[in-house]
């Protein structure tokens, strides 16, 4: 065990984990709701339309936040993986594992308000752009991943088994969009990054970023409580197994 | 609440975005909430009959590891 | 090295010998080619058109359906222990296996595609680049898949988890051997540029993919 007595070491015990976590739930809670509602304030109040996409700029500010989070999920997924196959930190597989869903959910999010953009904007829902191929591309891996976590019941094999994939899958993800961008040269997408060079107004700016930090705080919140319930719920799987230890050992007993 | 009425011409796209946001987190949300709750309704169960980790012989090797940090 | 090109020899002549595998494969890789015009209509231009991405999507697909077998059956009979119990390190025992799959299933497939290649009525000038970029990227299909194998090794409906875990990967290859076709048929890319990232994808694939597969028999064998 790589343990070192630091930080990491010591979130490695799960009830160390389950009590830090608990103290921090409530506070990051209250703030992710207090974020969102200023967002949502400032998205729809005070952000004033794009010259150029009107009114569906609104859209940006919650397909943004979505992509951001459907790349940190998989980057989370991926670092907790390399963290349980080399250190078999404890509390590695439990980080991966519950993110995938929430992962996938944003990833979805970022496809469906992306093409509900795409509509008003391209004039068509879909594009097979080397962005939106990638993300979705992207998504089948998260599929893949939960297909593969319930696929094998042990968690510990189940653990690394994911673990190896999504190492493998974050190899391939900048390979592909790589790869997609670059079949598509001939027909230049329109892309966002118009929003994202630093000219951008600081009446869009800012609740693009308040947005993004509130939906950042609410992937944290759920990954943490995921998190929690992935510990209860292998304390149950061991529980189980004692008490069927236990019957047997008394079935023994009284043979 | 002007602003909120007046989205222009794109308003559906915009609503239906902003209501598939609503839709999938809150479903998200409510089932890892579902989740919390019956595993540590399981936990309570398990626990309420007695049944303890520590004095376990054996148990996953996940559950011993845990164990022996503990001690 | 002995011993690699042993392990290669006797998996070859095993899946060779049993015959249902590459048959099974050479069958359905007509028979997805030849439903398609039938979707899609006669119209021999758009068929032309279309040809390279058909002849490689059902490429993947064929080949995928054997994919599961790489250690399938080593492992049913026990002679996959055996094996990782002998001289040649898990790396390697696992790349044996991935380019047995490979001249036995990938080569066939890649023969076979410029005669279907004649039902989608490809430009003439397009068969040897066909079986270039093939011959080229079907490599990469049998790593790539022998991690995928690996990693489903003795689950129940691996087969469909399989092709869950493994399509996504395949997409690179797919893009650039199409790519490099198309560049030969319709320009005005260049077909260098792709090829010889297709050839970079394969020879990463080869190093890289025997590591993790290695790394996903240990789970099973463990």
């Amino acid at each position: 065990m790589a343990d070192t007595p630091g930080f990491f070491g010591r979130l490695a015990n799960p009830t160390f984990f389950l009590k830090l976590s608990g103290a921090v739930l409530p506070w990051l809670t209250g703030l992710t709701v207090i974020l969102m509602l200023v967002g949502l304030y400032l998205v729809f109040f005070f952000a004033p339309p794009d010259y150029q996409q009107g009114e569906t700029v609104k859209i940006m500010f919650i397909h943004a936040p979505s992509a951001w989070l459907a790349m940190m999920g998989y980057s989370i997924v991926t670092i907790a993986s390399i963290g349980s196959l080399i250190w078999r930190h404890p509390m590695a597989d439990v980080a991966a594992k519950a993110a995938l869903p929430i992962g996938a959910c944003f990833t979805l999010l970022a496809l469906i308000t992306g093409s509900l953009w795409g509509k008003p904007m391209w004039g068509t829902y879909w594009v097979w752009d080397a962005r939106l191929t990638s993300v979705l591309i992207l998504f089948f891996l998260y599929l893949g991943l939960m297909a593969l976590w319930q696929a094998i019941e042990e968690p510990s094999r189940a653990g690394r088994a994911a673990a190896i994939l999504a190492i493998v899958g974050s190899v391939n993800l900048p390979i592909i969009k790589f790869s997609v961008d670059w079949w598509h040269t001939l027909h230049q997408p329109a892309s966002l990054t118009r929003l994202d060079a630093p000219a951008i107004h600081p009446s869009i700016l800012i609740p693009l970023l308040v947005m993004m930090v509130a939906f950042t705080a609410l992937f944290f919140v759920l990954h943490l409580t995921a998190m929690r319930t992935e510990v209860l719920r292998r304390r149950v799987q061991a529980l189980r197994l004692t008490q069927v230890d236990a019957a047997r050992a008394g079935e023994g007993a009284r043979a | 609440m002007n602003a909120l009425l007046d989205l222009g011409q794109h308003a559906g796209f915009i609503w239906a975005a902003y209501g598939a946001t609503v839709i999938v987190l809150a479903g998200l949300i409510t089932w890892i909430r579902a989740d919390a709750r019956h595993q540590l309704r399981l936990l309570e169960e398990l626990e309420a009959q007695g049944v303890q980790r520590r004095s376990a012989r054996a148990g996953s090797p996940k559950a011993n590891k845990q164990r022996a940090r503990r001690s | 090295m002995h011993a690699f090109i042993r392990l290669v020899a006797r998996d070859v002549r095993l899946t060779l010998r049993e015959g249902g595998a590459v048959s099974t494969a050479l069958g359905f890789y007509l028979v997805v080619v030849a439903i398609l015009p039938l979707g899609l209509g006669p119209d021999l231009n758009l068929l032309s058109r279309i040809a390279p991405g058909v002849l490689w999507v059902a490429l993947l697909l064929a080949a995928l359906l054997s994919v599961e077998r790489i250690f399938h059956n080593d492992l049913e009979d026990g002679t996959l222990e055996v094996i990782a119990l002998g001289p040649l390190p898990l790396e390697l025992v696992a790349a044996a296996k991935a380019l047995a799959h490979w001249i036995s299933i990938g080569l066939p497939l890649v023969i076979a595609a410029p005669i279907l290649a004649l039902l989608l009525n490809l430009p003439a000038n397009a068969f040897w680049i066909l079986l270039l970029t093939m011959v080229t990227g079907t490599p990469a299909i049998s790593f790539l898949g022998s991690v995928g194998a690996a990693l489903t090794l003795g689950l129940r409906r691996g087969g469909l988890l399989l092709a869950l875990l493994v399509l996504p990967l395949y997409v690179p290859v797919l893009v650039f051997g199409i790519s490099a076709m198309n560049a030969v048929i319709t320009g005005p890319a260049s077909f260098l540029s792709s090829y010889l990232i297709l050839c970079a994808l394969t020879l990463a694939t080869v190093v890289l993919a025997p590591i993790a597969a290695a790394a996903a028999l240990r789970l099973s064998l463990a």
